[in-house]
C-alpha cells in the first residue's frame, strides 16, 4: 500500500515538475539557498516573468 | 552467471526484432499485423540504444560524468537548472516531436509500407539519433550556444550565416505546409472547422486562469482546458447537425486560408500569456495522451496491414506527389527518420537542463528513438486502411478527377479497388460530407486512428474519434505554427537589427507589426498558393518542406563532422560523417529532380513550361487560366527556392571540409570553442542514488 502511494506520489511530483507546476516553489527554494537577503518575487510577478523568458527561443519543433 | 543472463536478454532482443525486420521485409503477398511493425521497431531501437548510443557516449564524444555541465555551472533557477534526466526526457520530447513525423509517414505510404518502415528505423537509429545526441553533446560542452553560433565558432562566418539562413527559410516552408494540412482537414466540414475554431477561446481561457485567477497553476488550468477541448469535440457535433450554425462553418479552402493567415498574424503580435503558452501546454498534453493512447490501442487491437509493400507508385507517378522512391522517400519522411529541426531544440534549451554529462544518451539518442517510434505508429494508422480508401482520402481532385464516379474508377484501375458507397458510408461514420481529395495526411490518419479506437474501445463512436484525432492533430499544427512565426520574427527582427537598432528592440510596437507582418506574408503566401493549386498544394510544398529541413540536419552534422575531425577524432568521424553524405546525396539528387526533371509533376521549371504552353495555346479552362500567371511564377519561385537551398547546402560542406583539411594539414583554424573542464560538485549526491 505504502509503495502505491508514495508510486503516485513520485509521478505526481513527476508530471508538476514538467509541467512547471512547481516552477515557483523551485524557484523560492532557489532563492533561499543563494540570495537569503533579497525577498523573493510574489508568485504573480515570477510567473510573469518565467512564461515571457520562457517563450524567447525555439521551443517547438515541427 | 549474471553477466550470461543479460546477454541471453539481448541475444533474445535481437533475435526478434531480426524476425520482426525480415517479417515485415520479406513478407509478400499474405497480411501482415501490425505488431510486427512495433515489435521489430522497439528491438531496433532498443538494440542499437544498448550498444551503438553506448559505443558513442563512451568513445567517441567520452562522456565524463565528474565534470560540471552549463546547468550546475549557471544555475540561475531560470534556464540554467539542473534537472533529473527523465524530466529533461520529457521537456526534449515534448519540444521535439511535432506534426511532422505524423504527417510525413502517411503520405510516404503511397510507395507502400516498406519503405518508409525501413527508412525511419535505419534513418533514425544511424542518423537522427546520432544527429540529436552529437548536437545535445557539443552545445552542452559550449555552455548551451546555438547552432548557429556553433557553425560560426567552429567553420567561421559563412558556415553561421547559411545556418541562420537556413532556419529561417525552413520555418517559413514548415508553416505553409502544415497550415495547408489543416486547412485540408476543415474543408467543408463544419464540425472540424467549429472544434479547431473553438480550441482558440479556450486557449484564452486557460491562458487567463493561469495569468490572474489563480498565477502560475498550470496544472489545474490545464485540466480545465482538457475538459474544455472534450466538450469542444462534442459540440462541433451539435455544430454539424444545426442547420442554423452548420452554415457559418462550412467554407472552402480559400477563405479557410485567410483566416489561418489573419489568425497567425494576431497569435505573433498578441502577448504570449494569452495564447501561446496557453495553446502549447494543451497541445502538449494531447500529444503525449494520444500517442499514448495510439500505442495502446494497436497493441491491443493487433491490426492487420492492408497496404501492400510496394506500389506501383515507386516508379514515380504517385498520386500524392510525384517523385521515384529514391530520392523521394527520404525527402518525404524528414522527422521521424533525421530531422534538421531538432539541432535547433538540442542546442539551446535542452542542453541548459542537463545535470549530468551521462544524461546525454539517455535525452538526445533515446528522445529521437521515441519521436521515431510516433513515426512509426503513424506509418501503421494509414496502412491499416484499404489502400483504395487511402488514395481516395489523399489524392488530388486535380489527379484524380472531382467527381467521386470518375476519382473511385481511377483509383480502382490502380489495382486498389473503391467504391463510391464504401467511401460515403465512411464519410457519414466519420459524420463528414465526404472524405475526397483531402490531401495532406492529416485526414487519412484520422480515418486510421479513428478506426483503431473505435475497434479497441467502442464502435459507435467513429465521428467523435476522427474529430478528436483531427483537433488533436490541429491543435499542435497551429502550436507550431504560432510558435514558428514567433520565432521567425525574433530572427527577422535580429537580423534588420543590424540594419537600423530600433526594428531589433523586440517590444516596439511598429517593429514587432512589421516583422510579423512579413513572416506571415511569406508563409501566407505558399499556403495561398498551395490551396489554389490544382494538383493539391501538398505536391509542391512537402518536397520543398523535405529538402530544407534534410539541409539543416546537413548543417547540425557539419558542425558535428568538423567539430569531431578538429578534436582529433577523425578516425570516429563517420558516425556523423555517414548520414552527412547520404543526406548530401539524397538532398541533392531531389533537388536535381526538382530542377532539371521533364516530368511535370516532379520538375519545377517542366511544370511551369507546360502550363504556359497551355495557357498560350488556350487549352486551359476559364478558371485554371485566370490563377495560371501566379502559379507559374510560383513554380519558378519554388525552383529558385531549391536551387538556394542545395546552394547553402554545398557552400557548407565545403566549408567544414576546407576547416577539416586545413586543420588535417596543420594550418590555423578557428579553436575548438570547448569550455574548460570543472569538476562537477553534484557527482557525490549521483553515487549515491
Amino acid at each position: 500500500m505504502n509503495t502505491v502511494k508514495r508510486a503516485l506520489k513520485r509521478l505526481w511530483c513527476t508530471i508538476r515538475r514538467l509541467s512547471g507546476d512547481d516552477a515557483y516553489e523551485r524557484y523560492v527554494a532557489h532563492h533561499a539557498a543563494h540570495h537569503p537577503d533579497a525577498p523573493p518575487l510574489s508568485r504573480e510577478t515570477f510567473f510573469k516573468q518565467w512564461q515571457d523568458d520562457k517563450w524567447k527561443g525555439v521551443k517547438r519543433c515541427c | 552467471m549474471n553477466n550470461l543472463l543479460k546477454n541471453m536478454t539481448w541475444l533474445l532482443i535481437a533475435v526478434i526484432g531480426a524476425a520482426g525486420v525480415g517479417g515485415i521485409a520479406l513478407n509478400r503477398g499474405e497480411q501482415i499485423n501490425a505488431l510486427w511493425f512495433i515489435a521489430a521497431a522497439v528491438c531496433v531501437y532498443a538494440i542499437s540504444y544498448r550498444f551503438y548510443a553506448a559505443w558513442i557516449a563512451a568513445k567517441v564524444l567520452v562522456l565524463d560524468e565528474t565534470r560540471a555541465t552549463p546547468a550546475e555551472r549557471f544555475d540561475n533557477g531560470r534556464d540554467f537548472i539542473p534537472t533529473n534526466k527523465w524530466i529533461v526526457f520529457g521537456h526534449h520530447f515534448a519540444a521535439i516531436a511535432g506534426p511532422g513525423p505524423l504527417v510525413g509517414p502517411t503520405l510516404a505510404a503511397q510507395f507502400g509500407y516498406l519503405p518508409g518502415t525501413l527508412w525511419i528505423l535505419v534513418g533514425a537509429v544511424l542518423g537522427g539519433c546520432v544527429q540529436d545526441m552529437v548536437t545535445l553533446f557539443f552545445s552542452m560542452r559550449r555552455d548551451g550556444r546555438s547552432l548557429g553560433q556553433m557553425a560560426r565558432d567552429e567553420l567561421g562566418p559563412i558556415g553561421g550565416a547559411a545556418a541562420l539562413i537556413g532556419t529561417l527559410a525552413i520555418m517559413i516552408i514548415l508553416i505553409a505546409v502544415l497550415g495547408l494540412v489543416v486547412v485540408n482537414a476543415m474543408k467543408h466540414s463544419p464540425w472540424a472547422t467549429s472544434t479547431v475554431a473553438a480550441t482558440i477561446p479556450i486557449a484564452m481561457i486557460v491562458g487567463l486562469y493561469m495569468r490572474s485567477i489563480r498565477p502560475g497553476r498550470v496544472l489545474e488550468a490545464s485540466a480545465l482546458g482538457f475538459m474544455l477541448l472534450l466538450l469542444a469535440v462534442v459540440a462541433g457535433g451539435w455544430v454539424d447537425h444545426s442547420a442554423a450554425l452548420r452554415g457559418l462553418f462550412d467554407h472552402e479552402g480559400l477563405p479557410l486560408a485567410w483566416m489561418v493567415i489573419a489568425y497567425g498574424f494576431a497569435a505573433a503580435i498578441l502577448p504570449v500569456w494569452l495564447l501561446l503558452a496557453p495553446r502549447d501546454y494543451l497541445s502538449t498534453f494531447m500529444k503525449l495522451g494520444t500517442i499514448i493512447l495510439l500505442a495502446i490501442a494497436i497493441v491491443l487491437l493487433q491490426p492487420m496491414i492492408k497496404m501492400p509493400a510496394l506500389t506501383q507508385f515507386i516508379d514515380g507517378t504517385g498520386p500524392i506527389f510525384g517523385g521515384k522512391l529514391f530520392p523521394f522517400v527520404f525527402i518525404t519522411i524528414a522527422c521521424g527518420a533525421i530531422s534538421g529541426f531538432h539541432a535547433l531544440i538540442a542546442s539551446g534549451t535542452t542542453p541548459k537542463l542537463l545535470s549530468n554529462e551521462r544524461d546525454i544518451r539517455m535525452v538526445g539518442y533515446g528522445g529521437m528513438a521515441l519521436e521515431s517510434f510516433v513515426a512509426i505508429m503513424a506509418l501503421i494508422a494509414a496502412s491499416v486502411l484499404e489502400p483504395g480508401v487511402y488514395f481516395a482520402i489523399n489524392s488530388p481532385a486535380g489527379v484524380v478527377g472531382k467527381e467521386a464516379v470518375d476519382a473511385v474508377a481511377k483509383i480502382s484501375a490502380w489495382g486498389f479497388p473503391v467504391t463510391v458507397e464504401q467511401m460515403q458510408l465512411l464519410a457519414s461514420q466519420m459524420g463528414e460530407a465526404t472524405l475526397f481529395a483531402r490531401t495532406g495526411g492529416a485526414p487519412s490518419l484520422a480515418v486510421g486512428m479513428a478506426s483503431i479506437f473505435g475497434s479497441a474501445f467502442g464502435e459507435g463512436m467513429l465521428a467523435l474519434w476522427y474529430h478528436f484525432a483531427i483537433m488533436f492533430e490541429a491543435i499542435f499544427i497551429l502550436t507550431t505554427l504560432d510558435a514558428g512565426t514567433r520565432v521567425g520574427r525574433f530572427m527577422l527582427q535580429d537580423m534588420l537589427g543590424n540594419l537600423w537598432p530600433r526594428l531589433g528592440e523586440t517590444s516596439w510596437t511598429p517593429s514587432v507589426i512589421l516583422t510579423s507582418g512579413l513572416v506571415v506574408g511569406a508563409w501566407g503566401y505558399f499556403l495561398y498558393i498551395g490551396v489554389i493549386d490544382p494538383n493539391g498544394g501538398v505536391n509542391l510544398l512537402w518536397p520543398l518542406f523535405g529538402i530544407a529541413n534534410q539541409m539543416l540536419a546537413a548543417i547540425a552534422l557539419c558542425v558535428g563532422t568538423g567539430i569531431l575531425i578538429k578534436s582529433g577524432k577523425l578516425k570516429q568521424a563517420w558516425i556523423t560523417g555517414i548520414p552527412l553524405t547520404w543526406l548530401v546525396l539524397v538532398t541533392s539528387t531531389a533537388a536535381w529532380e526538382k530542377i532539371f526533371s521533364e516530368d511535370k509533376r516532379v520538375g519545377f521549371f517542366a511544370a511551369a513550361n507546360d502550363m504556359a504552353v497551355k495557357l498560350a495555346a488556350g487549352a486551359l479552362p476559364p478558371e485554371k487560366a485566370a490563377i495560371a500567371p501566379q502559379l507559374i511564377f510560383n513554380q519558378h519561385l519554388d525552383a529558385w527556392l531549391t536551387i538556394f537551398f542545395v546552394a547553402t547546402l554545398w557552400v557548407i560542406v565545403f566549408d567544414m571540409l576546407r576547416v577539416s583539411a586545413r586543420h588535417l594539414t596543420g594550418k590555423p583554424v578557428p579553436p575548438v570553442s570547448e569550455s574548460p573542464h570543472i569538476p562537477s560538485r553534484l557527482v557525490e549526491e549521483y553515487a549515491r542514488d
